[in-house]
């Protein structure tokens, strides 16, 4: 049996509870609040508690998909980092950057919020980058 | 936020507007509970009914998206009886006169005729923020989501600055931000005009060091936003989308305009963990790693730099979405062959000054809110001690102007809309936990009694709301938790979704929607 607790930080709201992962031989199996966070004293709310559960949903996205002749179809991720690489470098040089628009994420990380919008601005010379703190 | 989140439990005033704190930010509200128990005084501002209302010394009902005159009303009432802070403004401030002639045209008699609130009560409210020792403000996106949002948060400065309740423990501005790491986001530089660490892009010095840094030319001119960016996808100046980690379809107003948008794009590629509206629409999908399979920060409401660790491995090919971006950019010229999350948190730092003293080693023993200037600093707990990040706090003079979409004789009734405490925006994530799906399985209007037995409607019954958008059918609860004339909403469930009511009312300057008042027509569904 390998049981494992991991510290990490709630991904729901912006205040930032800490909690521990709870993982029983590679499953998430609970959700704990941090007694010693000074933001949350041992507390969580109703959806930090149970944010173990959608991690292992099965209708997560487990493989890249292609539209093709109008559907979205499995494809490898050579495939489809080929086509996004290509299709993306002929929309820049046919029309220039600023006609690619680019979302990042507010529930990603900030080393993944930092790596994209440097990919948007350093190869596709544009700033028009932008995320959800708008709305 | 200005200030700390354990700061609010040692506040003497605690002024709530625009933030239904029980719901939204659970564990805010404990600390606010925690400040009762200590003998605070809570002010709340809604005109929602909240269960923060219900636990206040004085519920202040505005009526919906009149701000502007409550506070310039409130102001004229401290300028009135002196009770604004003259060392402070005189030594910490400027261009207060132009901003005090604004406010003298705010009588409370004028000011209550637009927002409600009756004067006496005005007066009782200035009183107790202004001469409170240590009076905070927390506010959420009451304030922010309206046409006129950017003068609300300037009038809440203004406030702050009037009084002196600001660079201090236990007062301040504090916005308390929705999503776990939409500071973070900001604070990375995923928007139009900043690198990180809010470095513009349009001054040449900042540009050349990170084309320096990055090896690239950069552009000079400021991007596009959102909203322009889904206006751009219409007319055809934009062409090609790359949407990662947003449900654009389910979270911005105005759902037709916005699918019409990503349909008229050349290319949408979606990177996301689940299949949802919006990847239905993108030629390809990438499957991303979620936050308990990757390493990394978030940063939350009050600037603190936090790691998420790896708990499990990603489901089938999934990858974390930083070796996925690596992967790309390598396929589009750039050499991005970074070996950890940590290597990219080290590079960011090393380019962000507010950043500079933080490292993944020294958050695994300390906690640390930026800025944090060197290795040994100990990061900010409140900012603005000793002077603005200006230099000096600048008052606005700040006008009333009324919400865009008022109701009127084929639109009576108001729409507002938010959040609900078990569920987070479009359920995409909690609509995938069962506990969270039986604890609120469904979307739930609320509307007042009265208006509940002149549209011959029960508790539980169906509601057909239509605006000059579209309708949406939703149950109802009946109650006073909105005033006569309102509805409100929650965004999180399809069938029932109220942004595809709402139009695309925008703030001038910050480009945000107004998800708070929009008119609409009730008739029983």
């Amino acid at each position: 049996m390998d049981y494992q607790t991991i510290r990490t930080t709630c991904p729901f709201c912006g205040c930032g509870c800490q909690m521990w992962l709870v993982r029983l031989d590679g499953e998430l199996i609970q959700t704990i609040p941090d007694k010693c966070a000074p933001m949350n004293e041992g507390k969580l709310c109703i959806k930090g508690l149970n944010a173990h559960e959608f991690v292992q949903s099965p209708e997560r996205l487990t493989q890249p998909l292609i539209r093709k002749k109008g559907r979205l179809e499995e494809a490898s991720w050579e495939e489809a980092l080929s086509l996004v690489a290509s299709r993306l470098s002929a929309i820049r040089d046919q029309y220039g950057g600023d006609s690619m628009a680019f979302l990042s994420s507010a529930r990603a990380t900030n080393e993944e919020n930092y790596l994209f919008q440097k990919l948007c601005r350093a190869a596709f010379r544009t700033n028009n980058v932008d995320h959800c703190a708008r709305l | 936020m200005t200030n700390s989140i354990p700061e609010i439990e040692d506040a003497d005033c605690i002024f709530v507007i625009g933030s239904n704190t029980t719901e939204a930010h659970p564990l805010i509200a404990h600390r606010i509970f925690k400040a009762l128990d200590k003998g605070a005084k809570l002010i709340v501002v809604d005109p929602r009914k909240t269960q923060l209302a219900e636990l206040s010394h004085i519920h202040a009902r505005l009526h919906f998206g009149t701000d502007v005159a409550f506070l310039n009303g409130l102001m004229y009432e401290i300028l009135e009886n002196k009770w604004h802070n003259e060392p402070f403004i005189a030594k910490r401030t400027e261009d207060f006169e132009p901003f005090k002639a604004a406010v003298q045209n705010y009588s409370p008699a004028k000011a209550s005729a637009i927002c409600g609130i009756p004067s006496d009560v005005m007066h009782e409210i200035a009183a107790l923020y202004a001469t409170s020792k240590t009076s905070t403000i927390l506010y959420t996106l009451g304030i922010t989501e309206h046409t006129h949002g950017v003068d609300n948060v300037k009038s809440l400065a203004n406030l702050a600055l009037l009084t002196g309740h600001i660079g201090r423990p236990s007062t301040g501005v504090n916005p308390l931000r929705g999503q776990n790491n939409v500071q973070g986001a900001c604070d990375m530089g995923a928007l139009p005009n900043v690198y990180p660490g809010y470095q513009v892009v349009s001054n040449p010095g900042v540009r050349s060091k990170f084309e320096r840094a990055w090896g690239a030319e950069l552009s000079p001119e400021v991007g596009i936003t959102i909203p322009e960016m889904m206006d751009g996808l219409i007319e055809g100046s934009v062409k090609g989308m790359f949407i990662f980690g947003e449900n654009s379809v389910e979270s911005d107003p105005n759902t037709d305009h916005v699918i019409r948008a990503l349909e008229s794009a050349e290319f949408l590629v979606v990177q996301d963990i689940f299949l949802t509206e919006t990847a239905k629409l993108a030629h390809v999908v990438l499957p991303g790693a979620c936050w308990a399979e990757v390493e990394g920060t978030f940063t939350n409401t009050e600037r603190k730099v936090q790691p998420v660790r790896k708990a499990v491995e990603p489901p089938g090919q999934a990858r974390p979405n930083w070796q996925i971006f690596c992967d790309l950019g390598g396929r589009l010229g750039l050499d991005l062959a970074y070996c950890s999350a940590e290597e990219l948190f080290d590079e960011m730092a090393e380019l962000t000054p507010s950043f500079t003293g933080i490292t993944y080693d020294r958050l695994e023993s300390m906690e640390l809110q930026w800025p944090c200037l060197s290795l040994d600093h100990p990061g900010t707990p409140f900012l603005h001690k000793d002077r603005f990040s200006r230099g000096k706090g600048l008052f606005h003079a700040i006008e009333y102007r009324p919400s865009e979409e008022l109701p009127d004789e084929k639109y009576p009734f108001v729409l507002t809309t938010g959040r609900r405490y078990a569920h987070y925006h479009t359920r995409t994530m909690t609509g995938r936990c069962p506990s969270l799906e039986r604890e609120f399985p469904g979307p739930m209007a609320q509307v007042h009694v009265k208006d509940a037995q002149k549209l011959g409607l029960k508790d539980g019954g169906l509601l057909k709301v239509t605006s000059r958008r579209g309708e949406v059918v939703v149950p109802v609860t009946l109650g006073d938790v909105v005033p006569e004339g309102a509805i409100f909403m929650d965004f999180h469930f399809h069938e029932a979704n109220p942004n595809r009511l709402l139009g695309t009312f925008l703030d001038p300057v910050s480009k945000t929607a107004d998800y708070k008042v929009c008119a609409v027509k009730l008739e029983k569904g």
